[in-house]
């Protein structure tokens, strides 16, 4: 059949359902009608006969009905307004005495289907479908079938709406909602780099929500989220936001490339942003980043050398493989910061490094000489620290610059903070120098448990609920305080609504946390911090003693070592030492000392294969009570972790 | 859903306000974004501001404020849609957006507002539907001349290309003109790309992203069916590459194909004739309407534009500073690159400024610590150069060498280039046609004006 000349066909055909002589004969007429649908099923478009054919309809000759009905089903969506015509011939339809006409009514009426809902219904639409929980799996995926063309809508609306609706439908199947996330990429992109800066940002927003679960997801587009220099700044400085959490070993070069430039922008807050930048990109890729950083001190501007300096302090503490590095690029800086923060920070650290730093005592004496016209006691007092420490490490070149300063302190400082911190390091010393060492240079808290805090990758579900809502723009942290005033202030309808959003997604780690904070507070039982025994030690003790209590708690499924260091060093169980993570069995040995000096060593044993957990304790000391408190409160450390991984 | 809506000059003055709910503080809650706005911290986005459990969200377009309040926590996509969408319906009943065709028209966009809007809910935003209630006509401010090209604010980009191009018909009301039969047939077809491109410092490409759209307005009787066809060899996505295309793509620049990343149509687009003869069919309403969009990355079917070839003289001691800038334009010999403006930033305190530059019409100054060099026109196959020489004042403390060197001095670049291109896309892809189906009553043929342009989003030349 000739395509090109559908419109002849059509022409013609109208003609004849129009002709009254062929309508007056019932066989040509559903002679006719009959190649109108021949016409149909071979791809033709007959829509251009609607109205004829809705006239048709109106016969008592059923054969004739049916198959105007069939067209009708057919061309329904094309020509929804024409269709609405229908519907008065299918009322009148179903009150007529033929059951079997009446039925075929009922039934066309159903299958009409009206392609009339605009973007905005469809939004609409899909946020109501979020309230429905599909009762099987079956059903689940049949709804993510039908609902499958709205992703690829034009309107972002829509496709966002949709992505939220398939990742909280799908929030039992994590490779449906990557499935999901991975075919949201290529609108996500284009909002980001669209003409509209609401919208990019919007949509900024929405790419770092993602990232916080997939890491690796924008990766290869890292050079979508390069900045151009007529953005304006709350969306460079997102975007780099976004280098800094995509970056990984294939862009590094390039990404640190681009953060290289920026940092020498005009824009002087811009500049920092992309400084910190590096600096947190360092904690990875250390070697690469210190370089960029101490290049950027050659340039000697008072902004960029604060920032660069506050960042090596940052440094020096999380990674202090790069402390070399950085003493070596020190000296010289201290001409170029006047800021309270800058100088804060190379204060601190010339005090801790400074036995590497040849001028270290020099240029602290400057600081000492001048600090009559300081203005800042923050600057003041982690001077008195600093000198303190260098002096324990170099006294020869510090002793006098520090009696100096204490005198200064003491005698005519007007801050009172500063005064007392002077007046307790000066008692201090009189008390000896070996005690002042101890308590200045004990040993650190661990600063990889900083790294081990910020959750690393959060599961999809965690902001699912947020996904194409407020929260990702204001960020989690605003929108917490939004919220919190907005329930005290508003106790309408929408208050459980907005109270349920605060309420869920990645807060409730915290708020474990918090609680497994009070067990040890609430008990008789107080484990002190930092006890500090040796594996070789706490072997022999183990073997010398008994068990004094066993007993077996369920653990279902994975299980995270780290997770459950981490919480138990917060109660101040330290973990003497453990299987690697996936080992089956897998072991931990424990210890804890309360106050009075009772030590609880503990071995947990995960048994993956009855999904049990044993846990044997043992103590020096024979005493029940604190034994049930020191069981009660491990029982809540990893019934939490627990409840966690859940 | 949506509280209140109102509209604000660039100088924060309301020009529209409507509460759809009645739930949430009064008039002065325009005065009350503005002073937000303006006292934001520069890190934080003013996209989305709270106030007492109010959000408002904004967007600014042709200098104004869209802005909506709503306490609930909505959708952000869904609502900077509607306010982008508002903003083309009002310049579409208007004739265009801006200050005065506003406050011109208040009867007529709170008209609009009214049927679009109800308690806050979306009815509809199809010009085609409104204009079934609609009565008010649009004011405009005065005839239209097409010697007054000065004050046009023209459909698609404001650019020198588009202000010779036909008339300023396009910025005109849909509803209007029932008079004025003769302009009533017309309509335009815009192609528009922005390239975004990242040079290294030893020239090599990091970076091509190109954004292009299909805009059309059409004052055509809604329902008119259209067909456009675009180039015939359009192919979409990678893996559409067939083999000879692949062989061919190892020399960029000669391959045949003209090849997008991704590609997306209005929900009017009848996408039958697409497959098989690349040709777009729409019944659009009147109005503007974005019928594709697409997007390419990296691999770009022609040379870039510009390429820039610097090189830099330092002096440390004497701190003499000589930047030796060549810009070549590699478009066809027939085209050229209009507006062409080099912004060069400087390191920190440069004082003066001396310049060679290779021809008359070009300018350049120093401005905010920058290097801006003007080139109003710049042929294609051409080739432009500037010496210019500076004075860097010594930073205290540093040794000086006295060595000149090539390295150049910390602060200096990367360059930006801003330009238009008229008659040019960058991905290669052209309308082929523009077919209209409709017939009118009187003997004139409608007007159809198909134009091609692309501008530069971001081009950015590491020195």
């Amino acid at each position: 059949m000739p395509y090109l000349g559908s419109e002849d066909v059509v022409k013609e055909l109208k003609k004849a359902l129009c002709n009254p002589h062929i309508q007056a004969d019932r066989l040509r007429y559903r002679n006719v009608i009959q190649r109108v649908i021949r016409y149909m099923t071979q791809g033709l478009d007959m829509s251009g006969v609607f109205m004829e054919m809705v006239k048709a309809s109106a016969t008592v000759d059923i054969v004739q009905k049916k198959l105007v009905y069939l067209y009708m089903c057919t061309y329904a969506p094309l020509k929804p307004d024409l269709a609405l015509l229908a519907i008065n011939t299918l009322c009148k339809d179903c009150s007529d005495p033929n059951p079997m006409v009446r039925g075929l009514a009922l039934r066309s009426m159903c299958s009409l289907r009206m392609s009339k809902l605009d973007q905005w219904g469809q939004a609409e639409v899909l946020n109501f479908l979020l309230r429905y929980q599909p009762r099987s799996e079956e059903e689940l995926f049949d709804i993510l079938n039908l609902l499958d063309s709205f992703l690829k809508s034009g309107s972002p609306g829509v496709v966002m709406g949709a992505t939220k609706l398939f990742l909280i439908l799908a929030k039992k199947f994590p490779h449906v909602q990557t499935d999901v996330l991975v075919r949201v990429k290529g609108p996500l992109l284009a909002a980001c780099s669209s003409e509209s800066r609401e919208l990019c940002f919007v949509a900024l927003c929405h790419v770092r929500q993602i990232l916080h679960s997939l890491p690796g997801h924008f990766s290869s587009h890292y050079k979508k989220f390069f900045c151009s220099y007529s953005e304006p700044h709350y969306i460079k400085l997102q975007k780099v936001e976004v280098l800094c959490e995509l970056v990984n070993d294939e862009n590094v070069q390039q990404v640190l490339e681009e953060l290289r430039g920026y940092c020498t922008d005009v824009s002087a807050d811009f500049a920092q942003a992309a400084i910190f930048a590096i600096g947190s990109i360092a904690r990875t890729y250390t070697d690469q980043c210190v370089q960029i950083l101490t290049e950027l001190l050659g340039l000697r501007q008072e902004h960029i050398t604060t920032v660069v300096v506050q960042t090596f302090r940052d440094l020096v503490w999380l990674c202090p493989q790069c402390t070399e590095a950085v003493c070596q690029a020190l000296p010289g800086c201290e001409e170029n910061i006047q800021d309270s923060e800058g100088k804060q920070a190379l204060i601190w650290l010339l005090g801790v490094h400074g036995e590497r730093i040849p001028n270290a005592p020099y240029v602290l004496e400057d600081f000492v000489e001048n600090v009559k016209s300081e203005t800042f006691p923050a600057v003041k007092m982690e001077l008195l620290t600093a000198l303190l420490r260098l002096f324990l490490s170099r006294p020869a070149e510090c002793q006098d610059m520090l009696g100096r300063l204490l005198y200064y302190c003491i005698e005519e400082e007007k801050d009172m903070a500063v005064r007392d911190r002077g007046l307790f390091y000066y008692r201090l010393l009189l008390v000896g120098i070996d005690e002042v060492k101890r308590i200045l240079c004990s040993p650190k808290s661990d600063p990889t448990l900083g790294l081990l805090e910020d959750p690393a990758e959060r599961p999809v579900n965690s902001w699912a609920s947020d996904f194409n809502t407020l929260v990702p723009v204001y960020g989690k942290s605003r929108w917490a305080t939004i919220s919190k005033c907005h329930g005290a202030e508003r106790c309408g309808p929408e208050l459980p609504k907005t109270s349920s959003f605060a309420a869920s997604g990645p807060l409730i780690p915290e708020e474990n946390k918090e609680r497994v904070q009070e067990v040890p507070d609430s008990g008789a039982l107080m484990l002190v911090p930092n006890l500090q025994l040796t594996a070789d030690y706490f072997e022999k003790t183990w073997l010398s003693l008994k068990v004094a209590h066993q007993q077996v708690l369920p653990w279902q499924g994975e299980f995270h070592p780290d997770t459950l260091q981490m919480a138990l060093q917060v109660v101040n169980i330290q973990t003497i030492a453990m299987s690697r993570a996936g080992a089956r069995p897998w072991k931990a040995y424990l210890s804890a000392q309360d106050d009075t000096g009772c030590l609880f060593l503990t071995e947990l044993l995960w048994k993956p294969e009855n999904s049990e957990m044993q846990i044997s304790v043992k103590q020096n000391e024979t005493r029940t009570e604190t034994l049930k408190s020191f069981i009660s409160v491990l029982e809540t450390v990893i019934g939490t972790i627990e409840e966690i991984k859940s | 859903m949506i509280s209140q809506f109102f509209i604000l000059s660039s100088k924060g003055d309301p020009l529209i306000y409507k509460d759809f709910r009645g739930d949430s503080g009064g008039r002065d809650v325009a005065e009350l974004f503005y002073r937000k706005l303006t006292g934001l911290p520069g890190d934080e986005s003013p996209v989305v501001m709270h106030h007492e459990g109010r959000h408002f969200i904004h967007i600014r377009h042709s200098g104004l404020y869209l802005v909506v309040t709503t306490s609930e926590n909505v959708s952000p996509f869904g609502l900077l849609e509607l306010l982008s969408r508002l903003a083309t319906l009002l310049g579409d009943y208007c004739g265009s957006l801006g200050e005065g065709t506003i406050s011109r028209n208040v009867a007529l966009v709170y008209e609009l507002l009214d049927e679009v809007l109800d308690y806050g809910y979306v009815q509809t935003t199809s010009t085609e539907m409104l204009r079934n209630f609609i009565q008010t006509e649009a004011v405009v401010s005065k005839p239209f001349s097409l010697f007054d090209l000065s004050s046009v604010g023209l459909f698609g980009a404001e650019t020198q290309q588009s202000k010779v191009a036909p008339s300023s018909a396009a910025s005109r009301p849909v509803l209007s003109s029932r008079s004025d039969q003769s302009q009533k047939n017309e309509v335009f077809l815009d192609v528009v790309e922005r390239l975004s491109v990242l040079i290294a410092s030893n020239g090599s490409l990091l970076k091509v992203d190109v954004q292009g759209e299909i805009r059309l307005k059409s004052f055509l009787p809604s329902g008119s069916e259209m067909r456009i066809g675009l180039t015939e060899e359009f192919c979409v996505g990678k893996s559409e590459l067939r083999g000879v295309r692949r062989e061919v793509s190892l020399f960029p620049g000669y391959g045949p194909g003209i090849r997008v990343d991704e590609v997306s149509f209005h929900s009017f687009v009848n996408l039958d004739e697409f497959e098989s003869h690349r040709i777009l069919r729409l019944q659009p309403p009147q109005g503007e309407l974005t019928v594709m969009r697409y997007q390419l990355s990296d691999d770009l079917p022609s040379p870039l534009p510009f390429r820039l070839f610097p090189s830099v003289q330092w002096d440390r001691g004497s701190g003499r500073l000589q930047v030796y800038l060549k810009l070549r334009c590699d478009l066809p010999l027939k085209s050229q690159a209009l507006n062409v403006r080099l912004h060069l930033p400087l390191p920190r305190g440069v004082i003066s400024l001396s310049q060679e530059l290779s021809s008359p019409e070009q300018k350049a100054e120093l401005a905010e610590g920058a290097l801006r060099w003007d080139l109003p026109r710049v042929q294609g196959g051409s080739q432009l150069s500037g010496l210019f020489q500076m004075d860097v004042p010594r930073p205290p403390g540093l040794p000086s060498h006295g060595l000149s060197t090539s390295a150049p001095p910390l602060g200096l670049g990367p360059a930006s280039l801003s330009f238009e291109l008229p008659r040019h896309t960058c991905s290669g892809l052209q309308v082929r046609f523009l077919r209209l189906a409709f017939r009118p009553c009187g003997n004139a043929n409608p007007h159809k004006w198909v134009r091609h342009l692309s501008h530069s989003d971001a081009y950015v030349i590491r020195i």
